[in-house]
C-alpha cells in the first residue's frame, strides 16, 4: 500500500522536470486541468459529505451551479480574461477600476486561500488520524511540517501536467469503491430503499434523499432547507458564476490554451466530465448514509451528536477497499489534499507579498527582499490555514464551511465583475464602495441569522440578536450570498452615478463588452464553435435535472 | 519537440499499477476480499488501469507517428 504512494511521488517528482508548461497545451489538457484545479480534498470530501446530509440536493451544485456558469465563462468571461493582460482577479480589478479596489479584493482573497488550505489540512489530518490513528494534533502538525516542505522544495512546477494525472488518479482510484458500494446495497432501487429509511427518520417524505427538485416548494420540506429560489439565485447564480467567474486558480488554467478560441473551449469541454462528477463524488456520500441508517453507526458520531459526514469517504474505503487497491485510494485522496494545499498557500504567498506588501507596505525593494518576505508569507499562511482547520473541526461537512467563505468572497465579487464587464459607466469608486459594502452585508446576514440547533458563534447569530433561523448551514450560505451580491450591485450602482469616471472609453477597451472587438468564429464547422458546445452542456444538464427531478 | 505528451507519464503510471495490482492479486490471500463482497477487485481493476494505461501508451505513440514527417529532429 505504501509502496505504491511511493512510486507514485517518485515518478511525479521525476517526471516534473520534463514538462513545460505554458503556451499550445491542448484544449483537452486545459480542460482536464481546469476541473482538476477545484477536484480537491473540497470537492471529493466535501460533496460525499453533502450528499449524506442533503442527499442527491447535492447534484445542484453541478447541474444549477456549475454547468451555466462553466458556459457563462466560456462564451463571455474568457474574451476579457485572454484578451486583457490581466493574470489575476486583482490585477483585473486594477486595470478596470482602481488601485483601493484592487487592495480590498487582495485581501479577502488572501482570507478566502487561508480557509481553502486550512479546510484541505483539517481533511488530511482527519485522514490521517482514521487510517494511521495518529492523534488528531500530531497529525495537524506533521501535515503543515509536510507542506511546507512540499512548497520549498518548489513542488508546484508545472502543476497544469500534475494536475492531469491527479485527476485520472482520483475518477480510477474512486471508481471502484462506487461500484463495490453500488453492488453491496443492491443498485441504485437498494440505495433508495435505504435512503427512505433515512428521509422518515429525519421526518421528511420518503423521496427527500432521492429528488433532487420535488421537494423544493418549501425550505422546511427537504434537507438542504432551502426554496427554489433560495437555490437558484443563491448557489445557481451569485455563489456559482462567483465561484467560476472569478477563482483565477481555475481560470488561468484556461488562459494556458493556444489560443482565444481554445481558452474559451477549455470551460465548455471541461464541463462534460464535470457533468457526471456527482456520481463519483455525491453518490459515496449517500450511500454512506444509507449503510449508515440501516447497519448502524457506519459514520462516527461528532461532538455536536450528528453523524461526521465528513468521513463518509474514508469509512467507505476502510470499509470495502482490501490492501492494493486500498492504497490507490488513499494515495489519490492524499495527492488532492497536498496539491490543494499546497496551491493554496502559495496563491496566499503571491497576494501577500505582491498585491499587498509590495503595493502598500514596502515598495521599492530588492527582489531578494521579495523573496524572503514571501518564505515568511508561506510559514504564516501554513499557520493561519492551522486555525483554520481547527475551525473546520466545528462543523460536521467541511462543504458547508467551504460555501460560506464563497458566499464572503465571491458572492460580492460576482456582482463587481459583472458591473465592471458590461457596464463601462461603473466607476473605481462605485466598485470599492460596493465591494465593501457587499463583504459588510454578507457579515451581518451571517451574524443576525443561525442555522436551526446551533449555538450562536461560528455557526452564525453572533450579533446578539437572531432575526431568522435558517432550516440548515447550507441555506444560511446561499441567503449570505445572495445579501452580499445585492448590496455589492446596488451600492456599486448609486455610488458610480454619484461619482465621476475616472477612466477613458480607450482605457478600457478589451476590459469592458461594448469596448471589446466581437471575435469572428463564422469560419468554424458549427459543431466546434463555443456556442453550440454551450448550449449542448445546457441541454444535457437540464435532462440530469429532469431525471433526477 | 521539448514538450512531453503527458499521455506518456499517465500512460506508464497507470500500465505499472495495473501490473503490480494484477500481480498482487493473484498472489494474495482470498480471504482478503470477503470486504470486497468476495470480488478480487485489486485483479480486476489492476486489468482495467492496465488497459487504460496501454491505451494512453498507444494514444501517445501514434501522434508521435503522425507528427514525426512533419518536422524530423
Amino acid at each position: 500500500m505504501l509502496g505504491i504512494g511511493w512510486a507514485l511521488r517518485r515518478f511525479v517528482r521525476s517526471s516534473e522536470d520534463f514538462f513545460l508548461s505554458g503556451r499550445s497545451i491542448p484544449a483537452w489538457i486545459a480542460g482536464l486541468a481546469f476541473i482538476s484545479a477545484n477536484l480537491g480534498a473540497q470537492e471529493v470530501i466535501g460533496m460525499a459529505a453533502s450528499g449524506a446530509k442533503y442527499g442527491i440536493m447535492t447534484s445542484h451544485f453541478y447541474w444549477v451551479g456549475a454547468m451555466p456558469a462553466m458556459v457563462f465563462v466560456g462564451l463571455f468571461m474568457m474574451p476579457f480574461y485572454y484578451g486583457s493582460r490581466a493574470r489575476s482577479v486583482p490585477e483585473y480589478l486594477k486595470l478596470r477600476f482602481d488601485e483601493k479596489t484592487r487592495g480590498l479584493n487582495a485581501i479577502t482573497f488572501a482570507i478566502m486561500t487561508v480557509f481553502s488550505s486550512g479546510i484541505s489540512m483539517y481533511a488530511l489530518a482527519k485522514l490521517l488520524e482514521l487510517v494511521l490513528g495518529w492523534n488528531f494534533h500530531a497529525s495537524i502538525v506533521v501535515t503543515g511540517v509536510i507542506v511546507l516542505a512540499y512548497i520549498f522544495l518548489g513542488g508546484l512546477r508545472s502543476a497544469i501536467y500534475n494536475e492531469v494525472l491527479q485527476f485520472f488518479l482520483i475518477v480510477l482510484g474512486f471508481l471502484p469503491l462506487v461500484l463495490v458500494g453500488l453492488k453491496d446495497i443492491g443498485g441504485w432501487e437498494g440505495l433508495t430503499s435505504k435512503l427512505t429509511v433515512v428521509a422518515t427518520n429525519a421526518g421528511f417524505e420518503s423521496g427527500a434523499w432521492t429528488h433532487s427538485w420535488q421537494y423544493t416548494g418549501a425550505p422546511t420540506s427537504n434537507p438542504m432547507g432551502i426554496e427554489w429560489f433560495g437555490l437558484i439565485m443563491g448557489l445557481g447564480f451569485a455563489m456559482s458564476f462567483g465561484y467560476w467567474c472569478t477563482d483565477f486558480l481555475v481560470v488561468q488554467r484556461a488562459m494556458a490554451a493556444g489560443s482565444m478560441t481554445a481558452a474559451r473551449r477549455t470551460p465548455l469541454i471541461a464541463a462534460w466530465p464535470k457533468m457526471f462528477m456527482p456520481l463519483l463524488v455525491i453518490l459515496p456520500g449517500m450511500l454512506a448514509i444509507g449503510l449508515h441508517a440501516t447497519r448502524g453507526g457506519f459514520l462516527p458520531i461528532g461532538s455536536d451528536g450528528q453523524p461526521n459526514y465528513n468521513l463518509a469517504i474514508p469509512m467507505l474505503l476502510a470499509h470495502y477497499m482490501p490492501t492494493g487497491l486500498l492504497g490507490l485510494g488513499l494515495t489519490a485522496l492524499m495527492a488532492s489534499f497536498m496539491s490543494g494545499m499546497a496551491g493554496n498557500v502559495t496563491a496566499f504567498n503571491t497576494v501577500w507579498t505582491y498585491d499587498i506588501y509590495q503595493t502598500y507596505i514596502r515598495p521599492g525593494q530588492t527582489d531578494h527582499h521579495y523573496l524572503r518576505v514571501g518564505h515568511v508569507a508561506t510559514v504564516v499562511g501554513i499557520l493561519a490555514s492551522v486555525i483554520a482547520a481547527y475551525a473546520a473541526t466545528r462543523f460536521n461537512n467541511i462543504n458547508d464551511i467551504l460555501q460560506l467563505v464563497f458566499s464572503f468572497v465571491n458572492g460580492p465579487l460576482f456582482a463587481t465583475f459583472l458591473l465592471g464587464m458590461f457596464w463601462k459607466r461603473s466607476t473605481g469608486h462605485g466598485a470599492f464602495a460596493g465591494l465593501l459594502v457587499g463583504t459588510i452585508s454578507a457579515a451581518l446576514h451571517y451574524g443576525l441569522t443561525l442555522p436551526r440547533g446551533a449555538t450562536p458563534g461560528i455557526h452564525g447569530g453572533f450579533l446578539g440578536t437572531v432575526l431568522h433561523h435558517y432550516p440548515s448551514e447550507m441555506a444560511l450560505n446561499f441567503w449570505t450570498a445572495i445579501f452580499a451580491w445585492t448590496g455589492c450591485f446596488i451600492t456599486t450602482i448609486i455610488v458610480s452615478v454619484l461619482t465621476k469616471r475616472t477612466k477613458t472609453d480607450e482605457q478600457l477597451r478589451g476590459l469592458v463588452y461594448s469596448l471589446t472587438p466581437r471575435i469572428e468564429e463564422g469560419h468554424m464547422v458549427w459543431w466546434k464553435r463555443p456556442v453550440t458546445l454551450g448550449i449542448a452542456v445546457l441541454v444535457v444538464s437540464a435532462i440530469l435535472n429532469v431525471i433526477f427531478w | 519537440m521539448n514538450q512531453l505528451d503527458v499521455r506518456i507519464p499517465i500512460g506508464g503510471m497507470f500500465t505499472i499499477f495495473g501490473v503490480v495490482l494484477m500481480v498482487y492479486g493473484l498472489v494474495s490471500d482470498k480471504v482478503m476480499y470477503e470486504r470486497s463482497l468476495g470480488i478480487n477487485v485489486n485483479l480486476w481493476w489492476g486489468l482495467v488501469l492496465l488497459v487504460f494505461g496501454s491505451v494512453m501508451l498507444w494514444l501517445a505513440y501514434r501522434a508521435y507517428q503522425k507528427s514525426k514527417p512533419k518536422n524530423p529532429v
